[in-house]
């Protein structure tokens, strides 16, 4: 039962920065909101597999080639402590694929824009693993003990992905002119996007009133997002690429970067499957799991059979 | 044919066989009938083409004209290529990758741990360190043969049709030439006949396990040590090759 006492004890508990374990009470919402948010997370590691994988086989050299595939490879792996740590909240492996398939449970918008040069790569890399990690490091300190401890790995892995893609931006922008501006164009169409992953201003975010009390979500959108623009355009400025904003200024009294208006329109229209690529992410991710059937099928049946054998024995 | 030449000729089979079959693998990202088998295609590809990446860096250093593995990788031709036809064979369904996996991984555990004793010193490296690799590849596709085979009716019949196809294949692994007569005199190269008795052992005793029919030995295809390949080789290297043709001054 939900009573007023089991929340107010719940809510000690968080207050007290101790974190919750899969055997401890929990209200229903709780748990709704983080079955909602880790398997989100999780399909955005696995459907993030997808851009990228584009260019695994088209990759420019040897070395480019093996630190795209560990790349991908640790993506899957986040994909897996995520799928792990939202089975703690009683639901099945099963289930999240099926409610991903069913469109019920979301994905990262920004894994919906093609990758659609070599430079593509670099920028994803970059700037969405760049923006990812910013999320993630916040989350360590979230409520949920499983959820919290799958962030510490996965932040472990994350700088290199971060690093990755930052080294191959860096090349281009050093390179012959075609590398340059190759490199130029994949920022000025990843960079709106990214900022737009750490979700709507503060002022309009539908779910983060509970998610900060119950501590899920530890910073607002706005604050993570201001974090990844400070520290991104110093980067870019290394590189000698230009940030897509003119209203891009550095505000001295404050101590951060002014950026100009976000495209909402677009980001609703993405969310609400109508980004380039929605439609066949999913259909791809459906048909991987429809010619994987017989494969799980034949699996069963053969650990089945194996632990008849064990019986009789 | 001089001892140089020949090391140079051996060194690109062992390092376009890596990549090639290491590439195929690759293009299993994202399509695995579970995340899990997602994960260890991708890591069985990342073992191959590191090893491709060593070998040819050695071919490199050995046919000594200043190229790189990167040269070697990304601006040979198809008849320039020496990897066997069976890596070059499309992925099919899952059981048709299964079915060649086993059959190259219990080929070069055969090859590698032979190799480990090689005079070469650089190539008894690079083989110590495939053989931890490749014995867990072997271990993976057995594990599936085994499943697939003694799983459903429709596994059963699937993969026992994938080895089928495939076997016709098979034979070319053990061909020799100009390259290998030195090469073994030297004690650098294994006879590769010597091989043939324990990789059909191998064989034998997975696919029996798995309760399926081991395929007779008929007509072989043959033709990847002259370089006349499978059709399938032309666009790999188109796709694989393609930045670096595009933009020939540009550096990755
Ligand atoms: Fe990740
Ligand atoms: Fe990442």
């Amino acid at each position: 039962m939900e009573s007023t006492n089991n929340l107010e004890k719940f809510q000690t508990i968080i207050d007290a920065d101790t974190k919750i374990e899969p055997k401890d009470w929990m209200p229903e919402d709780y748990r709704k909101h983080l079955i909602r948010q880790i398997s989100q997370h999780a399909h955005s590691e696995v459907i993030g597999m997808q851009p990228e994988g584009n260019w695994i086989t088209r990759a420019p050299s040897l070395r480019a080639k093996l630190i795209l595939l560990a790349k991908i490879q640790d993506e899957a792996g986040h994909g897996l402590y995520l799928y792990s740590a939202c089975e703690t909240l009683g639901i099945s492996r099963e289930e999240l694929i099926d409610q991903l398939h069913t469109g019920k449970a979301k994905y990262s918008s920004i894994f919906n824009y093609p990758a659609v040069t070599w430079a593509d790569i670099g920028a994803i890399g970059w700037l969405v693993d760049g923006a990812a990690i910013v999320n993630q490091i916040s989350l360590q300190r979230t409520s949920y003990g499983p959820y919290s401890r799958a962030m510490i790995r996965i932040c472990k892995e994350e700088s290199f992905h971060q690093r990755q893609g930052y080294e191959i931006m860096g090349k281009l922008a050093l390179g012959t002119p075609e590398q340059k501006e190759m490199a130029q164009d994949a920022l000025n169409r990843w960079w709106w996007p990214s900022l737009m992953m750490f979700g709507p201003h503060d002022s309009d975010s539908p779910h983060s009133g509970k998610a900060m009390t119950w501590r899920i979500k530890r910073e607002s959108n706005d604050v993570l997002r201001q974090r990844f623009i400070d520290k991104t355009v110093q980067q870019a400025e290394v590189i000698g690429l230009k940030i897509p904003d003119d209203k891009l200024k550095w505000n001295e009294a404050k101590g951060v970067y002014e950026h100009g208006e976000i495209n909402w329109e677009e980001f609703n229209q993405v969310i609400n499957g109508n980004g380039p690529l929605n439609k066949i992410r999913l259909a791809n991710h459906i048909s991987a799991h429809e010619n994987g059937a017989w494969v799980r099928e034949a699996a069963n049946a053969y650990a089945a059979k194996q632990k008849k054998e064990v019986l009789v024995a | 044919m001089t001892k140089q030449e020949a090391l140079f000729s051996y060194t690109l089979r062992l390092g376009d066989n890596a990549l090639i079959l290491g590439h195929r693998l690759s293009e299993w990202s994202s399509k695995g009938p579970l995340l899990e088998e997602d994960i260890a295609m991708t890591n069985m590809a990342l073992d191959l083409i590191g090893r491709a990446d060593a070998m040819l860096k050695y071919a490199a250093q050995v046919e000594g004209k200043g190229r790189t593995e990167d040269d070697l990788a990304y601006k040979r031709g198809e008849r320039q290529f020496l990897c066997n036809l069976i890596v070059q064979l499309p992925n099919g369904d899952f059981g048709y990758t299964i079915a060649r996996q086993l059959i190259m991984s219990a080929f070069d555990l055969c090859l590698y741990e032979e190799l480990v004793k090689s005079k070469d010193e650089t190539i008894a490296a690079i083989s110590a360190k495939a053989v931890k690799e490749v014995k867990y590849h072997l271990k993976f596709a057995t594990d599936w043969t085994l499943r697939l085979g003694d799983g459903t009716e429709e596994s059963h019949q699937r993969i026992q049709k994938s080895f089928n196809d495939i076997w016709m294949y098979t034979g070319e692994l053990f061909e020799m030439n100009e390259v290998d007569a030195i090469l073994i005199k030297e004690g650098i190269a294994v006879d590769l006949n010597s091989l043939k008795a324990r990789w059909k052992k191998i064989m034998t005793e997975v696919l029996l396990e798995a309760t399926l029919t081991v395929p007779a030995d008929a007509y072989m295809q043959t033709g990847s040590r002259k370089g006349v390949h499978t059709e399938n080789l032309g666009y790999i290297l188109a796709e694989m090759q393609y930045l670096q043709r595009a933009y020939p001054d540009a550096k990755w």
